[in-house]
């Protein structure tokens, strides 16, 4: 299915969010995850669905002022 | 007297960003140099397979100070409150400096989104530090929501303009003589933050003028120490200015002295 994810449309197998993550290589990485604008706390990541058309939001820490 | 964030005391009143340093080596070398406990941060969008957020990470812990995470470059209410949400999971804190910008190009905060989102964060357990503009009636509305701490800008952020109004922030450190005030944005050289500190302002949050200086880790120094000088002069009392001459050498027994030459 197609979805965007940090802002790219990206064609996807996984299933749920977590299986998202670990599929682009963020699986032990620190991370945290929004999908359709809402957070989804780490603890939620494996139960959350992942629909067609879903905007998923995958950050880490940087640099800010 | 220390200063003290939602009953956490610090010892240094300089907070400091920790963007646009020439390397992380000079970013911690400047936090160390600058004796500031308390550095922001972000949260951004991680590409596949990359690991950038970790190595900054690791580098955050070893200074060995608070972080405050911040929502730079929200533009709405639902996006600061999920960026905080985000942030309280990746820096493990509730610290959060809440940011919503109005405008691209002054930065400005966004004063109504601002007081909304403040008081969802804090209804959710969140400390919130608001980046805010000088007005006091936001001011109210930011304390009644639950802030326990204000930060108006000097000026907008990167500009290096130092204290564009200081009438109005010389009123709101009268207006909320109890809650810390910290200037956040638009200092551009140590004296404006020595003349904020010499207000009473509690403490100075900059990154650009440190960052970008020829010499981050001296201008580091450099704005720690122009802060303790204006604290110290805050707390020890700043004389009256006056329009007149007023001789600091004793009059009495000025040689030569006649008392007709006296006015």
């Amino acid at each position: 299915m197609k979805i965007t994810v940090n802002g790219e449309l990206t064609e996807t197998r996984a299933r749920t969010l977590g299986e998202l993550c670990s599929a682009l290589g963020h699986g032990r990485g620190k991370i945290a995850t929004a999908r359709n604008g809402d957070f989804v706390p780490v603890t939620e990541r494996a139960k959350t669905l992942i629909a067609e058309n879903d905007k998923i939001e995958i950050v880490a820490p940087r640099q800010g002022g | 007297m220390m200063l003290e964030f939602y009953g956490t005391k610090l010892d240094s009143r300089l907070l400091i960003g920790t963007a646009l340093y020439p390397s992380p080596r000079i970013l911690s070398d400047a936090v160390n140099a600058s004796g500031s406990k308390l550095v922001t941060v972000s949260v951004r969008r991680e590409a596949a397979r990359a690991r950038s957020g970790q190595g900054f990470w690791e580098i955050i812990k070893q200074l060995d100070v608070c972080v405050l995470p911040n929502t730079a470059g929200c533009r709405t209410v639902k996006e600061a409150v999920t960026t905080a949400q985000m942030a309280r999971e990746l820096f493990e804190t509730d610290w959060i400096k809440l940011e919503v910008i109005a405008n691209d190009d002054t930065l400005q905060p966004e004063i109504f989104g601002l007081v909304e989102a403040a008081r969802i964060l804090n209804d959710d357990g969140f400390k919130v530090f608001p980046y805010m503009t000088e007005d006091l009636g936001v001011a109210e509305k930011l304390v009644a929501a639950g802030c326990e701490v204000l930060m108006p800008w000097g000026a907008p952020i990167g500009s290096g303009q130092g204290l564009a109004n200081p009438l109005a922030l010389r009123t709101m450190r009268a207006y909320f003589p109890d809650i810390p005030l910290v200037v956040d944005a638009g200092i551009g050289k140590p004296s404006h933050a020595a003349r904020a500190m010499e207000m009473g302002y509690d403490a100075i949050l900059l990154n650009t003028a440190i960052a970008k200086a020829g010499d981050p880790v001296k201008m580091a120094r450099s704005f720690a120490m122009a802060i303790d000088a204006g604290r110290l002069a805050f707390e020890a009392g700043l004389m009256e200015p006056r329009d007149m001459a007023s001789p600091s050498t004793p009059v009495a027994g000025t040689p030569f002295f006649k008392l007709g030459d006296a006015s």
